[in-house]
């Protein structure tokens, strides 16, 4: 075997580890001296944007990231919310986006492996997965191909791991037509005084590695998750990892089960970056050295060299202090599960990754400066300007009402994503309380009357007419969301994606889409507690919509209070919750309907959505209504229909659309609205209580019969609404 | 009614399963692992759904031959009541207990969904706090469901009235679109010869708490109770 870790480092070699001149000349002035070629790939993966976020850092740190609920905020594997009882919900979502475009199966199902592990990391059980989507258009020769793969890629793992995936978001449009999105959430569960964080501690404490054998697959995949995509990317296939939900399922047991003990000190995954940004976090995070012999590391394959062990991507894998002593206790848990574990080196007070193989010392790195000086900038960038207003004089009238509705019910945004779903275990736990297709998923907190409402959300369109009221809205949206079950919205993740930061008009959208998200976190008390940054989402020189996937998280204390969308009974009353403006701009009325994406999209004012959304709560919470929808994507009439399909009950709607032309009226998308469904006797109390809130009402029609009837639309029938709705996907995937 | 459920490496439903049993029986059920040599004198012993072993190599093979299923076996063999669910069926057709086998599903994807079910044996322990024929609405989720057997096997199975379950439409009819995944005859479940070993692909542990969507899954537990207490 060559392999040679003196080689000479060139300039070649720097740009092939994507290293800039000025990140070379800082790693020389850590290192004091020139690095061998482990020392080069250590510093390169852990400089790559995916790893140091050193493009998006600065703006990031703007963000609320403090509330007297949360217990960690961003800077450990995941946020930590209290939800009583000493009881914390734990939860993160992040992006596996360059994979799954290059492998979709295997590209989405380590995604949701890695977001399972950086929660589980922590102490917790997975209870919920979800996920947020975003495909190019249907017509791309690659999408169909693409939607399958990662569907089932998420659903092979997820299932196997048995734990529930209970929504998410998919799109359609074509700026992800050569990037597509692949972003995934888990929520866990865990007690407050059994909470792992990753900082090592105790000189000569025990380093134990566990999980799958290292290999050589991902090597490098930080590095391309931090690239544009260009004609060769197919190239880049061997640098996706292979997803074992098997080994994860094993694991998840293990640890738990290990972290059910007082042997543990810190738990750290092997994410991205592998087994370098999980061991220098631990180490710089606990401000000690790392002494390691790699050759005890279970390797998966002959002569793999330092470099390659460092780099590995290799899936199920966890890096864990022990107490000392304690090593032959632990071991016997993983014997039990039939899982790798590995003594590989000890904690030293060097404050040194020190690495050694076959008997030399091959990389020896102060961790401290490696990441807590890494690279932050400050990328120049432009505000983006808004689109221009559109007015409602320049949408025309549909001819059709019905078919209209019908049409966008049945298109690719709106129709029905059973498709979708039906391929994941909704249920596995047996604590799924409200399954995909309402406006949040509700899991109930195991043998509690508790139950925490999910909801990942964002509107691309608007955030590339206006990224600062789009980033607002993608906060919003899961605040009302979440409050539309009943429950308490608590705090979010959010998900970044963009396209090349070092495009001032794309690094201004990043900086527009974060200033709304701050805006709107602070007023709805809504903290920002973990996420993820993905750049470089481009190919060939075309950015996607800007996309900040936002994962909302609430409470509900009383589960039996939850409402879903569907109404309950026939002579149940609509009332419509908030104000109607009729606003077309960035709507999917004009995309679909009229085949433009113009206009500015739809203003947040977001204390009337904090005032309309407590006012809603506050009627679920003192049981006065039986059913709850917000509106958004389509607008008024397309979330009726969305009611009606869910209860198979028909409406009569009588609405008087003033001023507001009546197709604006029906499809605008102005924000902070919500219909509710009203028991007969409790619509004086439910119109009175909201005047007395100053909450804009108004009563739009009774539940009746087998048909939505929406003014003088020609009635539809429950069964045509669940057939436009229902056929989109199904006939779109069977095609070959 | 004294219980276990065997849990074999990557078992999901283990949990949901143990819950069901302990919230009908007011007993905690023993929790086997595979390993295990020994299970304690039980009334029933229960094979959870998930994914055992991964589902590596063929769904349920290497659980049927873990160390705790030759106890399973002599447990069933001496007239012991065992039901197997989902990936618990999927391990009783392979080691025999069983016949037939479940194949991958017609459609090659993992589907989770309702389904309606018919009743087609109430003589059982397993299904007798049933109506025979009754309609009953159970949660399924598998990728291997698809319940296959040769010709003269189905006939027996038919003729001796060991289909417990079977796939039907809103009215009751075993159509073949009521049959979410290829199963021969639309089985869903079928019982042993002697009556007293039971598999089937969904879920009924899922559905008995109205928050859970419904009740119907309450029946096949109140059946073992009435006949096994």
């Amino acid at each position: 075997m060559t392999w040679n870790n003196n080689v000479e480092i060139t300039d070649v070699l720097v740009k092939e580890h994507g290293l800039s001149d000025d990140e070379y000349a800082l790693c020389l002035e850590i290192l004091g001296r020139t690095p061998t070629l482990t020392e080069l790939g250590i510093f390169s993966v852990m400089w790559s944007e995916h790893c140091s976020y050193k493009s998006s850092k600065l703006h990031l740190k703007t963000l609320p990231t403090k509330a007297p609920w949360v217990i960690h905020g961003p800077g450990e594997n995941a946020g930590v919310i209290d939800i009583g009882d000493n009881q914390a919900i734990i939860f993160k979502m992040e992006s596996h986006n360059h994979p799954s475009y290059i492998e979709p199966y295997q590209g989405a199902a380590t995604g949701v492996g890695g977001i399972l592990r950086d929660v589980f990391t922590m102490g917790a059980r997975p209870i919920a997965n979800m996920n947020a989507l975003r495909f190019g258009s249907p017509d791309h020769h690659k999408t169909k191909h693409l939607l399958s793969g990662v569907v089932e890629g998420i659903g092979g793992y997820g299932n196997c791991v048995g734990v529930p995936t209970v929504g998410g978001e998919t799109n359609f449009h074509p700026s992800y037509d050569g990037n597509i999105l692949v972003n995934a959430m888990t929520v866990g569960l865990a007690d407050q005084d059994k909470i792992f964080l990753s900082a090592a501690a105790g000189i000569g404490n025990p380093v134990i590695y566990v999980g799958s054998k290292t290999g050589r697959d991902g090597i490098h995949g930080a590095t391309m998750a931090s690239a544009e995509f260009t004609e060769d990317t197919e190239e880049k296939r061997p640098t996706v990892q292979v997803g074992d939900p098997f080994t994860e399922k094993l694991l998840i047991e293990a640890c738990l089960e290990l972290m059910s003990t007082d042997m543990v000190v810190a738990i750290q995954d092997m994410g991205a970056a592998g087994l370098t940004s999980s061991s220098v976090e631990m180490a710089s995070g606990g401000g000690v050295g790392f002494d390691f012999n790699l050759d005890m590391v279970p390797q998966r394959e002959e002569g793999m060299t330092p470099y390659e062990m460092m780099l590995s991507e290799s899936q199920e894998r966890m890096l864990i202090v022990l107490k000392p002593g304690r090593e032959d206790e632990a071991k016997a848990i993983f014997d039990k599960w039939d899982l790798d574990f590995a003594v590989i080196g000890k904690i030293t007070d060097t404050g040194n990754l020190t690495l050694t193989f076959k008997g030399d010392i091959v990389a020896d790195i102060p961790t401290q400066p490696l990441a807590d000086n890494s690279p932050e900038y400050d990328r120049p960038w432009v505000k983006p300007q808004s689109k221009a207003e559109l007015k409602n004089e320049d949408v025309q009238a549909p001819a059709d009402m019905k078919q209209t509705l019908l049409k966008m019910i049945g298109s690719e945004h709106l129709c029905s994503r059973d498709w979708i779903w039906q391929q994941y275990d909704m249920q596995v736990m047996a604590d799924t309380i409200q399954k995909p297709g309402g406006d949040a998923a509700v899991v109930r907190i195991h043998g509690t009357d508790k139950a925490v409402a999910i909801s990942t959300d964002c509107t691309p369109r608007y955030c590339y007419a206006n990224p600062i009221e789009g980033g607002k809205q993608a906060v919003a949206e899961t605040w009302r969301n979440i409050t539309a079950v009943g429950a308490t919205p608590m705090a979010i993740t959010d998900c970044l994606n963009f396209g090349n930061p070092e495009r001032p008009e794309i690094m201004g959208q990043f900086v527009g889409c974060i200033e709304g998200m701050r805006e709107a976190c602070n007023i709805l008390d809504y903290p920002v507690v973990s996420g993820n940054v993905s750049l470089y989402n481009e190919t060939n020189g075309t950015g996607i919509h800007p996309t900040p996937a936002i994962g909302g998280v609430g409470l509900l204390s009383d589960s039996s209070k939850m409402v879903t969308i569907a109404p309950q009974a026939e002579g149940e009353v609509l009332i419509l919750v908030g104000d109607t403006r009729g606003h077309l701009g960035a709507s999917l009325y004009l995309e679909i309907i009229e085949g433009r994406e113009e206009g500015a999209p739809p203003p947040v004012d977001l204390n009337i959505e904090k005032k309309n959304g407590d006012y809603v709560r506050a009627q679920i919470d003192a049981g006065n209504i039986t059913a709850c929808h917000d509106i958004s994507d389509g607008g008024l009439y397309v979330s009726l229909a969305e009611m009606v399909i869910a209860s198979k009950m028909g409406m009569k709607v009588t609405v008087d659309t003033g001023t507001i032309p009546s197709h604006a009226f029906a499809f605008g998308e102005d924000q902070a609205r919500y219909i509710l469904s009203v028991p007969a006797d409790k619509v004086d109390l439910i119109l009175n209580t909201a005047n007395n809130a100053d909450v804009t009402t108004q009563n739009i029609g009774i539940i009746s019969g087998d048909e939505l009837t929406l003014n003088s639309t020609t009635p539809i029938s429950v069964s045509e609404l669940l057939e436009a709705h229902k056929g989109w996907m199904p006939d779109y995937m069977s095609i070959d | 009614m004294k219980t276990a459920v065997i849990v074999f490496p990557a078992s999901n439903c283990d949990r949901d399963m143990v819950v069901a049993l302990e919230k009908i029986t007011g007993k905690k059920p023993h929790i086997i692992w595979h390993q295990d040599e020994d299970i304690p004198e039980v009334d029933l012993i229960a094979l959870p759904g998930g994914f055992s072993f991964g589902d590596y190599l063929r769904c349920g093979a290497m659980a049927a031959r873990s160390p705790v299923t030759k106890r399973v076996i002599e447990h069933a063999d001496r007239g012991g009541n065992v039901i197997g669910v989902c990936n618990g069926f999927q391990v009783l057709t392979e080691t025999g207990l069983l016949p037939g086998a479940l194949m991958r599903n017609e459609s090659l994807k993992f589907i989770c969904k309702d389904v309606k079910l018919r009743v087609d044996n109430n003589d059982t322990p397993f299904t007798n706090a049933y109506a025979q024929g009754q309609v009953i609405n159970i949660p399924m989720a598998h990728h291997d469901g698809n319940y296959f057997a040769d010709d003269d096997t189905l006939q027996a199975l038919e003729d001796e009235g060991r289909i417990a379950f079977r796939y039907v439409d809103d009215s009751g009819d075993a159509t073949k679109s009521a049959n979410p995944n290829g199963s021969r005859n639309n089985i869903a479940g079928i019982i042993s010869r002697r009556k007293n070993i039971l598999g089937m692909m969904p879920h009924p542990e899922r559905l008995i708490e109205e928050a859970q969507g419904g009740t119907d899954g309450l029946g096949f537990f109140e059946s073992m109770i009435n006949a096994l207490n």
